[in-house]
């Protein structure tokens, strides 16, 4: 009985499993065929395996330039993310005064802003201020990802004991030097949370890049995607390739890093 | 120990300077342009007063936009979370290849909204027609090409993405049950029916908080998924929020209007998740 049940149950998550690969799989499959092949059927096998469309999707997507474009924005962003929203949740929590509260307050408040209720604004400003491309892109991402990683930061160092940096202090060491070489790595786990789950959402992040960047050969990989799609519509032999292969590299990360990932988005999701 | 100020604003500068940016500052202009005729072109625009809150409410196309959001989000949040609450059910029994099972049902979540959008595009319009037409189920065919299949495109591909992300949220919490109250309740009589309903479920509202609040905040700001999956299309007619504030900027050069609406936005999303948050904690017992 125990057995059947297990059995069963095993039976249930292997189906789901299969409904959660299914597109993925699909795509790659008829990554391999030409257009007419699609055309006739996009559930049968390849007839020959080619890798035209994948040649082709690979020219059009720029791919190791827009890869690179999208390593320094998520790479830039989150390094400074995690050092500079340590640094501000620790003088937080350890100056306990009013002007803390009120400003940990506001950036708690604004986990609430749509991204569409700054927008245009926004915009505006950054065009006043110079700040476009790149430069321009990497500030706002920043200034729109400290929110939660303070947030995330503030609860965890609440909790840090203070007597270490007590000690330290007493021993004559100045605050950033307590900082960076007794806090910091006090705060090592929860820090790899908050820089897994903001170079999720950075890697991810497509509409203010595509209101932003507007240089050639700057686009991060789900713009290029975006455009390529606008060129070529409807053409899914160099759809589902260009499709895969801009899947690649989130799914290599996430096979590297799973356990890290899994208890990171975790972590980030209930103390946040 | 001894805390200077300057050390203190130096500290917080980086962060204060980029949020400033970012959000505080476009909050605070953006509350003034909603109430001018700002067009994103002419460098001085007029105050016009409530001119633009008005002509929102007379604007047919926000107002079954606005319809579209809340009946989207209502049956999103239900369906994600009452399937990743099944699925972390499932994923904590005892078996061996649980967290092989776990890992692919989380794989969606970090999948771009773009690429998830054009991948169900290929899936719903061609994979879909074509088993629809080799089994003859006329249900399967000319997905996306009216509202109601629009509304269930948009539904399945939210559920496929965000249901592993929140069943990590539900497995967190269940494997933070003690198995001594299950215990103390089968000896008391409960059967697993009743276990299930009368403790478990009591000391799952923590998680019930966070996975509703999530999901919810999440569908409100869903955006690359509804344009890269139906563009809003057929006829404006699955066109949500967020679609819609950036074409009345951006294809009606309306920035005012577009602002206010913003605006809005804003209101009704922090209300309807506040309110949530308030009465599902209120609902959480102790352990």
């Amino acid at each position: 009985m125990e057995g059947k049940k297990k059995l069963l149950l095993a039976f249930i998550c292997l189906i789901l499993a299969i409904i959660f690969l299914f597109p993925i799989l699909i795509l790659l499959l008829n990554s391999f065929k030409p257009i007419k092949e699609i055309y006739q059927s996009v559930l049968a096998l390849p007839k020959t395996f080619s890798m035209d469309n994948y040649i082709n999707a690979f020219r059009e997507l720029d791919y190791f330039t827009s890869i690179r474009n999208s390593f320094i924005v998520t790479g830039g962003v989150t390094a400074a993310n995690v050092l500079f929203c340590s640094m501000a949740a620790w003088v937080l929590v350890r100056y306990q005064t009013k002007t803390s509260q009120v400003i940990f307050g506001m950036f708690s408040v604004a986990v609430l802003v749509p991204f569409q209720c700054v927008m245009l604004p926004l915009l505006k400003l950054m065009g006043n201020l110079h700040m476009v491309n790149m430069p321009g892109l990497m500030v706002v991402n920043l200034g729109f990802s400290t929110s939660m990683s303070i947030i995330l930061f503030h609860g965890f160092i609440k909790n840090v004991p203070l007597e270490l940096e007590e000690a330290a202090a007493i021993d004559g060491a100045s605050l950033a030097r307590i900082f960076f070489t007794i806090v910091m790595p006090l705060i090592k786990g929860i820090s790899a949370t908050v820089a897994i789950l903001n170079a999720i959402m950075l890697w991810n992040d497509f509409l203010l890049p595509s209101l932003v960047i507007n240089k050639a050969g700057w686009q991060t990989l789900p713009l290029k995607t975006y455009l390529f799609f606008g060129t070529y519509m409807k053409k899914w032999n160099l759809g589902s390739a260009a499709l895969v292969m801009a899947i690649i590299p989130v799914i290599i990360f996430y096979i590297f890093c799973q356990k890290y990932i899994i208890k990171g988005v975790t972590e980030g999701a209930i103390k946040g | 120990m001894k805390k200077s100020k300057l050390f203190y604003w130096l500290f917080l500068a980086p962060c204060l300077i980029a949020f400033s940016i970012s959000v505080i500052i476009p909050m605070i202009t953006g509350a003034y342009y909603s109430f001018t005729d700002w067009d994103g072109v002419k460098s001085i625009s007029e105050f016009i007063g409530m001119n633009n809150y008005i002509a929102i409410f007379r604007d047919t196309y926000f107002l079954n936009s606005f319809k579209f959001t809340i009946v989207f989000v209502i049956v999103a949040v239900i369906c994600v979370n009452v399937s990743s609450f099944g699925l972390a059910l499932l994923v904590t029994q005892k078996m061996k290849l649980n967290n092989f099972f776990r890992s692919v049902y989380f794989m969606p979540n970090l999948v771009g909204g773009v690429l998830v959008g054009f991948t169900w595009q290929f899936i719903l319009c061609e994979v879909f027609d074509d088993i629809g037409n080799a089994l003859g189920l006329d249900f399967l065919c000319n997905w996306l090409s009216n509202q109601r299949t629009g509304f269930l495109g948009l539904l399945i591909v939210v559920v496929w993405q965000m249901s592993g992300y929140m069943m990590l949220v539900y497995i967190a919490q269940l494997q933070n049950i003690p198995d001594s109250l299950l215990e103390a309740a089968a000896i008391d009589g409960a059967g697993s029916f009743k276990q299930f309903v009368k403790v478990k479920l009591p000391l799952m509202m923590p998680a019930f908080t966070i996975g509703l609040f999530l999901t919810m905040t999440n569908c409100f700001k869903l955006y690359d998924q509804n344009l890269t999956l139906t563009s809003g299309g057929p006829a404006k007619s699955t066109e949500m929020l967020t679609m819609n504030i950036y074409n009345t900027a951006f294809v009606s050069n309306e920035f005012g209007q577009a602002q206010a609406k913003g605006i809005i936005f804003l209101i009704v999303v922090a209300l309807i998740t506040v309110t949530q948050l308030f009465i599902t904690k209120k609902k959480e017992v102790e352990m």
